[in-house]
Order: structure tokens, then sequence, then C-alpha cells
């Protein structure tokens, strides 16, 4: 197998013993990666701390929960986790399978196109297609019309407002995050893999399922746990839904209960859930570990399918596309035209410019932080610094809204420390400097969207084998030098695609941007929600329409770095 | 360029955003002599307009913050530097929950006394209730007959089975609703109550109230609950006209204690740093100006009685409101909640 080691575990941790002998231990990255995680997993030890302290609003609410609504929630969130997972990984895989594999009509445009729903807030998706397919809607309508029915006792029709209608709405801006990296990974596999599982007698059809699927699982487990990290967390669509997942209950817990203390409590739960779904996934392929040097995919010929089989890989990639992108923008576009006069306001180009700006920031610290963790995460392997990797990425574990909390507890404790201790000392009040300003929110963005990031940087650099580290460091670079000049370019396309997903999913975020704001700030995201949030879809369509229009440049650019990345590697 | 000084370059460009996004942002939170700082539950596009008029009238500029959860927490973390002057807020729950958190102080000013009836006053006036909504029944035009459902107790009643749509009864203004519902029967009756009730549901709560006066003309239940406002919105929306005119308002127990009533206020934030403009803007807001836009904007009751409800308000006819304390019923929220959730009303 040219060019491609499968390597046991055996084999790297000499490897890797060679390699640290060589390279020494360290210690100045080991501290900033510390420091760095310390203060990244700050808010979520806020939360922890609430859990205990926090305003309980009249006793505790845990034999209560038990007994009642806390089984329904968990088994609700489950079943959301497993629908997710399935539409999202089969929709994902295959289509991600099809373009990369085959050649078939509109290929070339699927290639990018299917990552587009990933531009759409979840929320928007939902909304719209409740409008569409509910009773009153035109589908139903049309139905009615059609076969003479008068109430809605008379024919079935799937209610879309229910657990299965969430699980399709989240999974059709989810899907993405499976595609893409499940793309990229088959990208990296060799073709010369596959051409040995095919001289061995398998045909298409094995050769995916017992080479190409097992060998690219590491990348799908990755996309599936964002998106189930996602889908757990998200409140908007489960909420408009009246579905009742965990996420729900921290809100009715701390909303009608007047129980923070209580909601923090179920916070946390759900974060150990997520953390023990990780943790298995790890444990299951701790064991695989595989290097590729990357210049194989270039010599490989897609087999053309054959007319009828063409058209139906086409069509297989364009039911998400259409779903998941054509169709909520083209209801979105249609009420933006409608209601242009009343929804336009001067104010649109600073939103756009206000979530611009924060998303860039977010996804630029995001992307530093990303590597600083990820190569500290390389040259140690104490496994020490593999910890607080983890811990940094626990802000993914918890709703916008937890998070948003969480980053303001340690940022006003500062701040008001700041301002006692100046006023203490030399009898000037400082104020708040960091609460309320745009700074926090880029820190819950940070905070909560580092999770993305370092994982597919640590993935990129995971591929990069051992023996180029001791290369570089062999002729004499010194660590941060070889960071620079050897995995920086070389994972050049990893980086980018983590920068950009975090910046669409910084342009969609809505719940800590909407408590954290300074006074008289909006994005494109509250603003639509301040419509959306009183059924007012049309007047927030405009705005929505931006957030994805703008979010669809990035995607594009993620696509054709996957693509270049075959070729210049 | 050395690879440190690169990397040095990238990380300062970073930093520099960041600075410069803070520094915007600090230009903005820095206070004027004539500004006065509003918290706000209630969406932006409900309180501009009379906000705007405000600072018409008196000069003082008016900053917003608008989020639907987290407020409270918000301005207790923030503390005594706090730039929180005035919360703005609906239900009263929310009104309690900021007393309860202890991020408010009384709010002493005799225009605001004399403007707004002492029963919309919180203890020690932490809070200050501005407008109030009714809890009433929307009730199918071609399938219902007027008065054929007369109190909150009759949705229970098995007559009415498969045929009452509701939001989930976890929302503030149910769970409100609920709290009522105790004051006046005790607990063990309004579980039982919520059992006949979720019985005679057409459909699991879900939406908005909105899409319980859509089900009614859909035909999906002929009963639903609402607040009146919701109402006078459909009737302005061209397309949700027709919803409407599906469905006609009734008052609940008129022969009785009354319909349930919740409010939207205001309370004083604990270190407003402007507080005489707070008091000048809290002032405007139980006034005639502001209490006529404010009911009109959204549909509601003008507290102050000097002041009439809009034309499309009054068009619904007078009628008698539970006088229950205000008080009592946000008290028995928490308790409220737990029989939602024992009975499952919601699942």
């Amino acid at each position: 197998m040219k060019g491609t080691v499968i390597a046991t575990d055996e084999f790297v941790e000499r490897q890797s013993t060679v390699s640290s002998k060589r390279i020494g231990t360290h210690w100045g990255w080991f501290i900033t990666a510390w420091s760095v995680a310390a203060l990244v997993v700050l808010p979520v030890v806020a939360v922890i701390f609430l859990a205990f302290t926090g305003h309980d609003g009249g006793g505790s609410v845990w034999t209560h929960l038990a007994e009642t609504v806390l089984p329904g929630y968990i088994a609700t969130s489950l079943k959301l986790m497993v629908g997710v997972a399935l539409l999202t990984g089969s929709i994902g895989v295959i289509t991600a399978w099809l373009v990369t594999m085959y050649q078939f009509p509109l290929r070339r445009f699927y290639e990018w196109s299917l990552l587009l729903p990933f531009a759409v807030p979840a929320n928007v998706i939902a909304y719209v297609y409740t409008d569409v397919l509910e009773y009153a809607g035109p589908l139903q309508n049309v139905l009615r019309d059609l076969f003479g029915w008068n109430s809605p006792r008379d024919y079935w029709f799937p209610e879309i407002r229910s657990l299965g209608g969430a699980v399709v709405m989240l999974s059709l801006v989810l899907y993405p995050y499976v595609f893409m990296l499940a793309r990229a990974a088959f990208l990296e596999q060799s073709a010369a893999l596959r051409d040995v599982s095919r001289t061995l007698g398998c045909n298409g059809f094995q050769s995916f399922w017992r080479v190409a699927l097992p060998s690219a699982r590491p990348a799908i487990a990755v996309g599936l746990a964002l998106s189930l990290m996602e889908a757990l967390n998200d409140f908007g669509t489960v909420d408009y839904f009246a579905v009742r997942t965990m996420t729900a209950g921290i809100f009715n817990v701390w909303l009608n209960m007047g129980s923070v203390r209580g909601a923090a409590q179920i916070a946390l739960c759900l974060m150990v859930f997520i953390v023990g779904l990780i943790w298995i996934e790890r444990h299951a392929r701790r064991r695989q570990r595989q290097f590729g040097k990357g210049d194989q995919f270039r010599c490989y010929r897609r087999p053309r399918l054959t007319t009828g089989w063409g058209w139906l890989a086409s069509l297989a990639c364009f039911l998400p596309f259409g779903l998941g992108f054509i169709f909520p923008v083209g209801i979105l576009t249609r009420h933006a035209i409608v209601y242009f006069e009343q929804s336009w306001t001067d104010r649109f180009v600073e939103y756009a410019f206000n979530s611009f700006t924060l998303s860039i920031t977010a996804a630029l610290l995001t992307l530093i932080i990303g590597v600083l963790l990820a190569y500290a995460k390389r040259l140690d392997r104490t496994r020490s610094v593999q910890h607080a990797l983890k811990l940094s990425s626990l802000g993914y574990a918890m709703p916008g809204a937890v998070i948003g909390i969480g980053v303001l507890i340690p940022l006003a404790s500062f701040d008001n420390g700041v301002d006692a201790f100046m006023r203490d000392t030399f009898g000037i009040s400082t104020g708040l400097l960091l609460t309320g300003s745009m700074a926090a929110i880029i820190i819950a963005y940070v905070v909560r969207f580092l999770a993305v990031s370092a994982g597919a940087i640590e993935a990129s650099l995971d591929k990069v084998t051992p023996s180029m580290d001791m290369a570089s460091r062999s002729l004499g670079e010194n660590s941060l030098r070889t960071l620079w000049r050897v995995h920086l370019p070389l994972i050049r396309p990893g980086l980018l695609t983590a920068a950009l997903v975090v910046f669409v999913d910084a342009m969609k975020e809505l719940p800590a941007t909407l408590l954290l704001r300074p006074f008289n700030f909006d994005t494109l995201a509250t603003n639509v929600y301040q419509y959306a949030s009183d059924s007012l879809l049309e007047m927030a369509a405009l705005p929505a329409l931006v957030i994805v229009v703008v979010g669809v440049l990035p995607v594009i650019i993620i696509s054709r770095t996957i693509v270049a990345s075959r070729n210049e590697v | 360029m050395s690879t440190a000084k690169k990397l040095l370059v990238t990380t300062m460009a970073a930093s520099g955003a960041l600075a410069g996004t803070l520094a915007a942002s600090m230009a903005t939170a820095q206070e004027d002599a004539g500004e006065v700082n509003v918290y706000s539950y209630r969406q932006p596009f409900l309180i501009e307009p009379f906000l705007k008029e405000f600072t018409e009238e008196t000069g003082i500029e008016t900053n917003i913050i608008f989020s639907d959860k987290g407020l409270t927490e918000r301005i207790k973390r923030e503390g005594r530097n706090s730039p929180a002057d005035v919360v703005l807020t609906v239900d009263i729950g929310r009104l309690q929950e900021l007393v309860d958190q202890d991020v408010t102080q009384p709010i002493e000013d005799e225009t605001i006394e004399s403007n707004i009836p002492e029963q919309y006053f919180g203890e020690n006036n932490e809070w200050v209730g501005l407008t109030s909504r009714a809890r009433v029944f929307f009730t199918s035009v071609e399938r219902m007959e007027p008065g054929e459902i007369e109190t909150y107790e009759d949705l229970a009643d098995p007559r009415f089975e498969g045929r009452i749509c509701t939001r989930p009864a976890s929302n503030a203004y149910n769970v409100a609703l609920v709290a009522s519902m105790i004051a006046e029967h005790g607990e063990e009756e309004t579980k039982k109550w919520l059992e006949g009730f979720k019985n005679n549901l057409a459909r699991k709560p879900q939406g908005n109230d909105r899409a319980q006066v859509k089900a009614i003309r859909d035909g999906v239940c002929d009963i639903a609950i609402g607040n009146t406002y919701y109402y006078g919105k459909m009737m302005e929306d061209e397309e949700q006209r027709s919803w409407a005119e599906a469905a006609r308002i009734e008052f609940p127990n008129q022969d009785g204690r009354g319909t349930h009533v919740n409010i939207s206020g205001m309370a004083l934030a604990k270190h407003a740093p402007n507080e005489e403009n707070a008091y000048e803007l809290m002032r405007f807001l139980t006034e005639k100006t502001a209490q006529s836009m404010y009911a009109d904007v959204n549909y509601e009751y003008p507290l102050n009685p000097d002041v009439k409800p809009s034309e499309t308000v009054a068009s619904w006819g007078d009628f008698k409101a539970d006088d229950v304390s205000l008080a009592e019923v946000s008290s028995l929220r928490r308790r409220a909640t737990e029989l939602i959730n024992e009975v499952g009303f919601d699942n």
C-alpha cells in the first residue's frame, strides 16, 4: 500500500518516544497550552459554580424533575440524537462518496453546493417549513383542493411540529458537517488503497464498505459529533416545535421555576452526556491511526456512471441540497421581496458589519488558539496537553444562552475586581471594561466554537507524519519554526476550513449574542430573532437571507479548498 | 521576516481587531449626562415608538438592550457597575424574579403613584405595572355558540373533549393562569383540572397564541386560549385577518372572579447610574402619551385609568378582571410549573 501507513499504537508510540526524546519537553508550549485552556474553560467552571450556588427559586428541583419530566427530556434527547445521527450520517457519507468517487451529471456543481445548507440557521429553516407544511400552509391547501378533504380528520399528514420534524430540520442544515469531513477523508485516501481492494476482489460497494468507510471513520465521527452537539444544544427549533429535549428542560427550570441552580445542573448533565459520547467514540478508534503522504488521489480517474445510475446519483445529491437550501432560500427571497419596503432599514449595513466583524475576529482567534493547542498536544506526548485540549472544547457542549451566563460571571467579576481595586487604590472607577462590550461576545464565540476549530486542526495535524517533525528538527529548526515552515503550510486547507466553519457558525449564533451585547447593538441574527420570535417571518426574511448570502461565500471557499488540497499537497 | 515575527504579526492583527471592536463598543457604553439605559425583555420594535417620543420630548437619549432571557442574571453579575437604569418586561413572574434576585430598588414618585392604581405596584414599589392583557378564549364563530364555554374551569369539562388548542403550558402566560387557578382552588383541584384540560386537547400543545387561532380557522379545534393582543395583531395583518375572523373573543369567568390578567411592567435597577433620567422615563411611561402608545402598538390595556384603550381594543367589550393579587399569582408560579410537569401536560 504505497504511501499510506496504517499503524498500530505500538508503532506510533515507538516513533513518538523517539521524537520526544530528541525534541525535549517543550515547557513553553506546555504552559501556554494549559493557560489558554484554563481561560477558555472558565465559563464552563462558572456554570459548575452556578450549579452549586446559583439562585434556586425556593428549594431543589431534582426530586421533582426526576419524578416527572426529566426521564422524558432524556428520552427525547436520545431519540433526537439517534435520528440526527442516522440522517446526517447517511446523507453526508453517501453524497460525499458519490461526488468523490464517481462521475455523473452535475457532479462538480454538487461538490460545493451540497455544503450550502450549512449557511442556513436551523431556526430559520424550521420557521420556513412550518409555514409551508402546516395545516394552513399552501401544500395542504392544494392537497385539500385536489382531493376534496375538508378537515384535518379527513386525512393524515405528517406533523411538522414534532420530534421527527425537528430531526429532519436539524439534519438538513447539519449534514454538511459530515459531508465536509467525509469528503475530505475520502479525498485523502489513497487511490492505491482502493485499487488494491478491487484487485483483491471487492466490488465498488464492498470497497466502500470494507475499506474506504472504516478508514474515513475518524473524520465521519468528528462530523457526526459536531452535528449531534449542535442538535442537542439547539433551543430555537425544539422550542418552536415544542419538542422537549434536555435543552428545553434547562430553560423550563430556569425561566418558569426561577431556578438558575437547577438549570445549571441540567446543563452539566447535558455536558456529561456529550462528553461521554465523545469519549466512547475516541475510545473506539484509539487503536487506529494513519498517516498519508497525500499525493495519491491525483491519479484517480472517476468511473463514469451509466446514464440511469448517473441521474439517480444526481437526484440523490439534489435532494438534500434542494430541501436544505434552494427551497428555504426561495421562500425567504419571496418574502424579502414582497416585504422589502417594511423590513429594509438603513441600519442593515450596520447589522451586517457587526455580524461580519464579530465572526471574522472569532474565526481568527479560534484559529490561533486551535493551532496552539493542537501543536502543543503534538509536541507533548504525556497526554497532559491532550486533556487541556479536551477541556477547552467543553464550551461546545452547552447551549448558547448557558455559555452566555457562563461568560458573564468571570468577566463581570474581573471587571468589578479591577474597578474595586482602582477605586481603593487610586480613587478612580473603571466601571465595566469587558462586560457589555463586543469583546464579551467574541469571548463567548471562542469558548463555544473552539471545539470546531481545534478539532479540525487537530485532525489535519494528526495526518502529518511525525517523520516530518523529525526531519525538520534534525535540520536544526526549533519547534516554532517547524510549526511555521512545515506544519502550517501542510495543513493550510485544514486551517482555512476551521476558520470558515467558525465564521459561518458565528454569523448564525443567537443566544449568547442576544444576552451579552452592548446597548443599541444588533447583528443580523438578533434582527431576525426580534421578528421571528413574534411570528413575523415575513419581516425576518430579509436579514435571514443576508445571513445566508454572507455565509454562502465562505462555504464555497471551503469547498474549493478541499478540492484544491487534492491537487496541491 | 522571521518566523517568530510573522507569528507575532498575525497574533497582533487578531488582537488589534479585538481591541478595535472593544474601543468602539466602549465608546457607545460611555455615559453622557442626557441618557437612560433600558434593559428590555420586550422586542425593540414594540418599545421604540414611544422611546423615540420620549427623546423628542425630553432630549434624553435612550439606549436599549433586548434579550428574552438572562437580563436579570446580567444585571446581577454586573453588580454596582451595571449600566442598567430601567428594566422593561412582560409577565408578572419576570418582574418578581427581578425582585427575588435583588437587582431592583423601590420606585418612589408621586406622579407614578397617582397614575397607576395601587394594585399594580409590587411590594415596596419594587416594580410598577404599565399595561395589562387578558387571557381569554378564542372560540370558533362557526362551531361554537357565544357563551357555550364560560369559565376556565370548563376547559376540563368532558363536553369539550378533543376541541381545545393551547400553546405549551410551560409558557409564562399559561403558568400564570395555572397559578391563578391554584390561588382560587388549591393545588389538588388544580391538578385534577389540568388533567381534565389535557384530556380535552385537540393536539399536543404547540406554537404561540396566534397559532391556536389559526388552528380554529383550520378546523383543528373549536376553543383556544390566548392573550387579547394577539387578536388585534392578527386583524392588522392582511393574511392573518381571516384567521381572526374565524374566531371571537370571549372573556372567561364573568359571572365569578373575572378573567385572568397579566401585566407588562417596569423596574428601577438597583444601581441605576442615571437615576434622575430613569425617573423621567418611568413617569413618561405612566402618562397619557406613552400609555396610549404603549397600549396601542401592542393592543394592550393601559393601566392608567385616565387613558382609554384603543378603538380596536375597546371593541372587544368591557370585562371584569380577576382581582387576585398578582404577587400571590407570582409566588405560586413554581408550584404551577410543578403541577404542569406532574400531569405531563406538554408531553
